[in-house]
């Protein structure tokens, strides 16, 4: 079985089901820079328009979860659990008027993981 | 000195069209303060509908404005400025209790900021001229100005005011109408400035529409009334911002942080001096508003050769940051923004512990015994190298990642290696090192011998994946307005082509 790059926490799994009732299917993008940087951003896969540079590290609870290729090279080295907080952001995150955020938190893959990571694919197939 | 908590009135509304009007939906959320936890006020819950009657009522008002003189628009702002200067008092503890940020910082640097950037572009706009070139004996070209109409500003929570004022002050003096939405973590003083001087502005000038990013952010970033939107964030809600302004064919400008480098060179260690003081100042900086600075110095490079005299100085410094009650004048350091905010540092301070890198000092949270449900980190120095997400990633807190360097190629290499371009440091004695430096660095603002100064008249705005458009200069007017060209011909012939 291959090691996952990013998991989600039971808690953050309720968020998802909530909004997937209100909004359909989701997707997470990480997000990189200032104030509400470095969290995931939770949208409609209608949404957020892939670039042809974003890389898919996984799905997570039904949802695909990307990340810009460039940000990804000084990720690739951890692990991500996407959990939830209470709190707010200044972001279109969709949990946010549900006065919680997703929160990302990373930790480094054990040597075990490293043998047998999910290889990243691009975002699109173009 | 110790403020008193700020009173504040149990809800607010939006501003819309010279009234302060309930969202369609009556709804509203609590807003918390960072000190202590408690909920303040509450703020309206807006969507759609309330963003496009707020663009409406900007529509309506745009044509009288847009044409009103620069002598009127100058003589507005600087009215505003000075109500602002009058209550200065009043308004510095509810920036503090909204923010987070200790009373020092309001009353010292966020306020004089937000008067002078009014006054700055009042003063701009009556000096103004625009291009007139003879092009032959018969055909003159002039370029003249023209506001765009409707403009959206979606600004963050670090500096409620002052980022406002950053968008609002150039976008008012250039004519435009404005629909402004706060932050959701931090909406209180705005509202609260807006009370101050809505008597100065004709009704519809500037609205106010408060909500949260999914159900009012994105209405007004994608509506179509609007002519540009202005955002300060992060890279992906840039990314959004660009796409729906990609469907409406608009500009924009996008201000998205960064991971700023703060490099010292040996000579700073020399002598035992005024500048050296300085310098250890210049390091500490990383603590300035709780780190939650989008050039927050968050990446220093140490010259090997005097890494461990240096270190021992600055560690001593850091130490000596008073993280306490935000409404005390003597707190060097108060509160994080919010408890997500606060709970994304924490997983930092993990995660640099679990990279490998040296905690120097500080590495967890802080306790204020006064508000002990209030969001406190220590002022954190870790050790490590430029690989380690801790050195690439805006944590947006009180934490510097150091690193050392052999030579200039070395220095320049780790400064430049960040995916990001926004503010960056350069302390040294030698005057050809400093230009080599600061010509080399890729980022839109390079501090010579200082940091975290923010006169206007200096530009500021990023490269790389910082974002695009430069604040706090006129220069930002052109953001925010047409340039039409007028061809006038004084030929009585025709071309003679048909």
């Amino acid at each position: 079985m291959l090691s996952e790059r990013v998991v989600i926490t039971d808690k953050a799994k309720e968020i998802v089901d909530k909004l997937k009732e209100q909004h359909g299917d989701l997707m997470f993008h990480q997000s990189g820079g200032c104030c509400d940087g470095s969290s995931p951003m939770c949208f409609s896969v209608n949404d957020f328009i892939l670039g042809s540079r974003d890389v898919l590290l996984g799905e997570i609870h039904g949802c695909s979860f990307y990340m810009s290729g460039d940000q990804f090279e000084y990720w690739k080295h951890t692990h991500l659990t996407i959990d939830v907080v209470p709190g707010r952001g200044m972001s279109f995150s969709l949990e946010i008027p549900l006065g919680v955020r997703f929160l990302t938190k990373s930790r480094l893959f054990t040597d075990e993981e490293l043998k047998n990571l999910r290889p990243v694919e691009p975002a699109r197939a173009d | 000195m110790l403020y008193e908590k700020p009173k504040f009135e149990s809800q607010y509304e939006n501003y819309i069209g010279g009234k302060w009007v309930p969202p369609v939906s009556g709804d509203y959320f609590e807003d918390a303060s960072p000190v202590d936890g408690s909920v303040t006020t509450l703020i309206p819950k807006s969507g759609a509908k309330d963003i496009d009657a707020a663009i409406a009522a900007a529509e309506k008002a745009a044509g009288a404005w847009g044409k009103t003189s620069v002598a009127e628009r100058s003589s507005i702002l600087n009215k505003i400025a000075d109500r602002i200067e009058a209550n200065l008092q009043m308004i510095a503890p509810i920036e503090t209790w909204g923010n987070g940020k200790g009373i020092r910082e309001s009353l010292l640097a966020d306020l004089p900021l937000v008067i002078d950037h009014f006054r700055y572009f009042a003063s701009v706009i009556r000096s103004e001229a625009g291009d007139v070139s003879d092009l032959d004996a018969n055909t003159v070209s002039m370029e003249v100005h023209e506001p765009l109409g409707v403009v959206g500003l979606i600004v963050p929570w670090n500096f409620p005011l002052l980022m406002a004022t950053w968008k609002l002050a150039p976008a008012l003096a250039a004519g435009n109408c404005v629909v402004l939405k706060p932050a959701e973590q931090t909406p209180t003083s705005i509202l609260v400035v807006m009370k101050l001087i809505e008597d100065l502005l004709p009704p519809g000038v500037l609205n106010i529409v408060n909500g949260f990013g999914p159900e009012a952010g994105k209405p007004l970033a994608s509506h179509p009334g609007i002519k540009k939107v202005a955002f300060t964030g992060e890279t992906t809600t840039g990314r959004l911002i660009m796409q729906y302004a990609s469907e409406n064919l608009i500009p924009i400008t996008l201000e998205l942080g960064g991971k700023s480098p703060n490099i010292f060179f040996e000579s700073v260690m020399q002598e035992d001096d005024n500048f050296l003081d300085k310098a250890l100042e210049g390091f500490t900086m990383f603590a300035l508003n709780q780190g939650e600075v989008c050039t927050c110095p968050s990446r220093a490079l140490i010259q090997e050769s005097i890494y461990e005299k240096f270190m021992e100085r600055a560690i001593k410094r850091v130490e000596q940051i008073k993280v306490g009650n935000p409404l005390d004048t003597d707190t060097m350091m108060g509160a994080q923004a919010s408890n997500d905010q606060y709970e994304k540092v924490k997983s930092y301070l993990k995660l640099g512990k679990e990279e490998g890198a040296e905690v120097l000092t500080g590495g967890d949270v802080a306790t204020v015994d006064e508000h002990p449900d209030g969001y406190y980190i220590q002022p954190t120095v870790f050790k490590g190298n430029n690989k380690m997400r801790i050195f690439q990633e805006e944590i947006f807190g009180p934490v510097v990642s150091v690193t050392t360097f052999k030579d200039e190629a070395e220095a320049m290499e780790i400064a430049n290696d960040t995916l990001y371009g926004l503010g960056s440091g350069v302390w040294s004695r030698d005057v050809h090192q400093v230009n080599t430096f600061s010509r080399g660095i890729e980022a839109g603002r390079v501090w010579v011998n200082c940091y975290h100064l923010y006169p206007a008249n200096a530009s500021f705005g990023g490269y790389k994946k910082s974002g695009f458009g430069r604040e706090t200069h006129k220069m930002m007017l052109d953001n925010y307005r047409h340039t039409k060209n007028v061809l006038m011909s004084f030929d009585k012939n025709p071309m003679g082509f048909f």
